[in-house]
């Protein structure tokens, strides 16, 4: 009976190790990147192409994502709006849901896949080709040269992908006002202008920051303890795509109850 | 007159190095003299590699030190490895070299990124064709790794492993998956290596006949052919044969002493020669 619960603690204690070491390992990975943004060597072209795969690579997909979303949007909340007779309201609500939740999410979980996948993809090969300990081995700090580059290049370029899905999200939802609601071209700029108060761009502008980082580093997490050769870098891949957008979904949830708490409306 | 001691350019200490509770050396202990040849023979899985990746410090041991040119590089940070580490060449078994970069920006890597060579910039390119005229690849250098052939990667990966010159080289498998003919023409390679810059070298293999070319032949720079060492030329260089079983060291001794072993484990190697 003893020896039956003591094996059924240790199972358990067992069953715990795995996700507490994996989190002891992200934590020490997030520290030693955001660390090396200040200490030489600085890898410019690193950081250079990484902006141009993030940034420009996903903005035709970004560009769809936020005008379609805005669009409808706008469809929707105009059928909730013409219940009390308020569908020239229809700009403020596209605008709040958009530039609060919809812009920063939609876009973080865009470039999640597209490039949260690649970086695990890219590492994890590397890493089971010895590629990451060559690096290693002829001097060079592989979480200095891979990860915080990109790291960096994901913090600038989130945020500014987030402003274009935002507003052409709100030229979407103007889409559907002008010619499918015939809400008045200035009516709709008036009230998408309005509705935003300094908290909702804040918070618009705050989110896809925090995202980038989970982002970028979920996929240099797994990339670089990717074991077991290709099996290992589809593994690899997977992980970081679901662990990236759950961690979206739970940090908007806290970052959005922080901003509400603060008196936004 | 006191003749002073030699000092070790690699020694092992009671090294033991487990993965997840699977040990993969244990109880390690030898020491690599300048100038010196150590073979490293060993079936799969008895622990060749990690020997070699334990003597670079890019796996820490669980007990025991390693020591490299003088220094205990068993808990060194990262950063001070660096420098240590721009004195080891070393081959990986999958030639390890970067798909991202051709050959000649492969081969200039850590002329331009060891922070202890800080070779100046325009020295970087004729340091890099001379090192790959050396292993014959000489037309290569705007090539990507993927159009290379297998033969040829590895020779590429040798150039970038001896480029900075290092004193200790190690070559983890570099006859692997290669065909006869290749595989020769890559130990001819490291044996011009060795004897041009007479660094000590460790060459991890699970052929004899590596080991056995490694001991006999020499490289002659007058007449730039390989030619016996043994019977008339005489051997500058020691060649130690190491056998490992399971993540121990069986065996450490030379040549003779390799081929007059009884040992079963051993014989299964020495009886592969060609």
């Amino acid at each position: 009976m003893v020896a039956s619960e003591c094996g059924e603690r240790t199972y358990l204690l067992d069953l715990l190790k795995e996700p507490v070491l994996a989190a002891q390992e992200f934590f020490l990975l997030a520290g030693k990147a955001l660390k090396n943004i200040f200490r030489r060597p600085h890898y410019g072209d690193d950081i250079a192409l990484q902006m141009d795969a993030i940034g420009v690579g996903s903005l035709p997909i970004v560009v769809m994502i936020g005008f379609f979303s805005g669009a409808v949007m706008a469809l929707q909340m105009s059928r909730a709006l013409s219940q009390y007779g308020q569908v020239g309201k229809t700009g403020t609500l596209v605008s709040l849901t958009l530039v609060r939740e919809l812009g920063p999410v939609l876009t973080s979980i865009m470039v999640a896949g597209r490039n949260s996948t690649g970086m695990a993809s890219e590492l994890g090969s590397m890493k089971v080709t010895e590629q990451i300990d060559a690096m290693r081995a002829l001097g060079t700090d592989p979480i200095q040269k891979l990860v915080t580059p990109r790291l960096i290049a994901t913090c600038v370029m989130l945020p500014l992908l987030t402003i274009i899905a935002d507003f052409v999200g709100m030229v979407g939802g103007f889409i559907i006002a002008k010619f499918v609601l015939s809400i008045e071209s200035r009516q709709y700029w008036t009230s998408v202008w309005r509705a935003l108060e300094w908290n909702d761009v804040t918070q618009g502008l705050f989110k896809p920051l925090v995202f980038a980082v989970v982002v970028s580093l979920m996929g240099c997490f797994y990339g670089l303890r990717t074991t077991g050769g290709t099996q290992g870098v589809g593994r690899s891949t997977t992980q970081a795509m679901v662990m990236a957008t759950v961690l979206i979904f739970v940090l908007d949830l806290l970052i959005t109850q922080v901003f509400v708490s603060q008196g936004g409306a | 007159m006191a003749e002073p001691a030699r000092i070790a350019v690699l020694r092992f200490e009671n090294v033991t190095v487990s993965f997840d509770g699977d040990v993969a050396l244990r109880d390690i202990s030898f020491a690599a003299y300048e100038g010196e040849s150590r073979i490293i023979l060993g079936a799969a899985g008895s622990g060749k590699t990690v020997l070699l990746k334990t003597a670079m410090g890019l796996t820490k041991p669980e007990s025991g030190k390693v020591f490299v040119f003088g220094q205990d590089i068993s808990a060194m940070p990262e950063k001070r490895l660096f420098d240590i580490r721009g004195k080891i060449g070393m081959l990986f078994q999958e030639s390890a070299l970067f798909d991202s970069l051709n050959i000649a920006e492969n081969v200039a890597y850590p002329l331009l990124n060891q922070p202890s060579i800080r070779c100046p910039k325009a020295e970087v390119l004729p340091r890099v064709k001379r090192t790959l005229e050396f292993v014959e690849l000489g037309g290569t250098l705007e090539k990507f790794p993927s159009e290379l052939s297998g033969g040829m990667r590895r020779r590429a990966a040798i150039a970038r492993a001896v480029v900075t010159e290092p004193p200790l080289q190690m070559y983890d498998s570099p006859t692997a998956g290669l065909d006869p003919i290749t595989a020769h023409t890559i130990i001819a390679l490291l044996i011009k290596e060795r004897d041009v810059s007479q660094a000590t070298t460790l060459l991890v293999t699970h052929r004899f006949q590596d080991g056995n070319l490694m001991a006999n032949f020499r490289y002659n720079s007058e007449q730039g052919v390989l030619e016996p060492a043994r019977n008339g030329a005489k051997q500058k260089s020691s060649t130690t044969f190491m056998v490992m079983k399971e993540g121990r060291l069986i065996f450490e001794n030379d040549q003779d002493s390799i081929e007059a072993s009884k040992d079963p484990y051993i014989g299964k190697f020495v009886k592969q020669r060609v």
